[in-house]
């Protein structure tokens, strides 16, 4: 079963998510929805490329679509940050910012918030797992992280 | 491909700036500033501002050519260019691309040139409170709905991600971004122009700073400044009949690696300050080797990049920084590399990293506050950790 939270790392107000018009992204937003990770793949040589992308980086096929992966990752890097550059952020600070490699996704990278006491001194290339934020509210779902 | 062949052909013959403010100081709009800069570079060179015949800038400078030529009466426009991206790395492309423009006959004066003021539009280290954001679009990265929702939203936190995953992987102590800033605020003590004149930083205080983001505390960040720097470059001949002695534009090196530019922070490389392809290109164009180079000026939005550009412009190996990163290697007169002899940005001003042009034109004059004796060589290294194109200039005497 995919972990799954309501309970939000950062206060409301921040950027809300949306797809690119072009639809470009979609896909990946609707799989967070259903709580699971997808991952944008060529449908012709089977190269994973995250960010999503128009068309695929290797064979520049435009025939894309989406791999669910497990949701394990490697933590690869991250930082507490301190600074609130943002209104939403002023009562918020100090929050880890995380960087996850996904090794069954051709070690794409994601970005998200390392889960828990924000004081932790996480290990780097520590095993993660992918958490789902819902915000049923504004009705969209972030990808998360917790050390496992 | 063909061989470089417009080294030394060129050479900054004047360099101008304004008086240096704190942001939101300035006491007149940017567009002034940019002007002010351009004609004091003029005066410097000992032409006639009219004689300025061309234009170079980067990071979209909103002074276009066009109005300043207009503004400063100038005869005829016959070049305006300007590197693609929003960031401080296009500053030595801006200046090759001067260099190469000049070398083709294009134009025979060519002003480089960057205007910033902070407080008349906006802030570079914030950001924006809009209410949605979008994937990141096709054709541009950068803050995109893959990181601002999780607060990832200024550059202090991508650079500090990066430099986080390389000073993980060659086991750097703070100690060596301690040297950086301690190196660029000891050199701003020697120069009145610099923000930070008067303003010593020691160890302790650093340590004592509050954290933006680890690894950086508040002294490894650049100020926000509003200010303006301008470099004027012609033919090797003309300049010979010149004011000043020559900077001769030995080479000038841009672009990126293979898919820097991927959103999320996806770049193929990424504890790199992405200077692997440009710096060997750099010393190939030269004809010289690291150890030839005298003083160096490395931009720094963060002292994360002046860390990750010394190991990529092979002044040491990525496992030896902290034995190289130190105060005493780092500053002039004698350190075995002295960087930032202004201050730079982070203690000089932050001109989006133009002032560093004029600071490596001052030591190969021999008329820095911070010389190096005898300093013969100088590199300028741009805007380095960006996903975005970051460029490289050597100068000569
Ligand atoms: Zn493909």
């Amino acid at each position: 079963m995919p972990q799954t939270t309501t309970k939000s790392y950062l206060p409301p107000g921040l950027a809300i998510p949306l797809p690119t018009p072009d639809g470009m992204d979609k896909g990946f937003y609707d799989g967070l929805k259903r709580h699971e990770l997808t991952v944008q793949r060529c449908n012709r040589c089977h190269t994973f490329q995250f960010a999503p992308e128009l068309i695929c980086h290797k064979c520049q096929s435009p025939d894309l679509g989406w791999h669910k992966v497990s949701g394990r990752g490697r933590l690869y890097s991250w930082i507490r940050i301190w600074n609130a550059v943002h209104p939403a952020l002023k009562e918020a600070c100090p929050y880890i910012v995380a960087v996850v490699e996904l090794p069954d996704a051709g070690g794409v990278r994601m970005v998200g918030n390392l889960l828990g006491d924000p004081m932790q001194d996480a290990p780097f290339d520590a095993e993660v797992q992918a958490v789902f934020e819902d915000h049923p509210d504004q009705g969209f779902t972030l990808v998360q992280w917790r050390l496992v | 491909m063909s061989e470089y062949n417009v080294r030394d052909k060129t050479a900054i013959v004047g360099i101008g700036e304004t008086k240096y403010y704190k942001r939101g100081q300035a006491p007149v709009p940017e567009f002034l500033l940019a002007c002010e800069a351009i004609t004091k570079a003029a005066e410097d060179a000992g032409i006639s501002v009219k004689d300025i015949d061309g234009f170079s800038s980067y990071s979209n400078d909103r002074n276009e050519a066009t109005r300043i030529a207009a503004a400063l009466d100038l005869p005829e426009v016959r070049l305006s260019m300007m590197v693609w991206g929003g960031g401080g790395g296009g500053v030595a492309a801006a200046v090759g691309n001067a260099a190469a423009a000049i070398a083709a006959g294009y134009a025979n004066y060519v002003v480089v040139f960057r205007a910033l003021a902070q407080g008349q539009y906006g802030r570079f280290g914030q950001g924006a409170p809009i209410a949605t954001i979008a994937g990141a679009a096709p054709g541009y990265s950068n803050l995109s709905a893959y990181s601002a929702p999780y607060g990832l939203l200024a550059p202090a936190h991508w650079i500090a991600l990066r430099t986080r995953r390389f000073m993980y992987e060659h086991k750097v102590r703070q100690d060596a971004l301690a040297a950086i800033a301690m190196a660029s605020y000891h050199h701003a003590q020697s120069n009145p122009r610099a923000i930070m004149y008067g303003r010593p930083l020691t160890r302790q205080a650093y340590d004592n700073s509050r954290w933006i983001a680890e690894p950086f505390h508040l002294f490894d960040c650049c100020m926000e400044n509003d200010g303006a720097a301008a470099v004027i470059l012609t033919s090797a001949e003309r300049a010979r009949d010149l004011k000043h002695k020559p900077a001769y534009i030995m080479a000038a090196a841009q672009g990126s690696g293979y898919r820097t530019d991927v959103a999320a922070e996806n770049s193929v490389d990424y504890p790199s300050a992405n200077y692997k392809t440009v710096a060997p290109r750099l010393y190939q164009m030269a004809g010289i080797a690291p150890s030839d180079v005298d003083v160096a000026q490395f931009y720094e939005h963060f002292s994360g990049g002046p860390l990750m550009c010394i190991v990529e412009h092979g002044f040491c190996h990525p496992d030896e920084v902290n034995e190289f990163c130190t105060f005493e290697n780092l500053t002039a007169p004698a350190g075995r590399l002295p960087i930032n002899t202004s201050g730079g940005n982070l203690a000089e001003c932050y001109v989006h990293g133009m002032e560093l042009v004029n600071e490596a034109v001052r030591q190969v004059r021999g008329t820095s506050t911070a010389q190096v004796p005898e300093a013969k060589i100088a590199l300028v290294v741009s805007g380095p950790l960006v996903p975005r194109g970051v460029s490289n200039l050597l100068v000569h005497s």
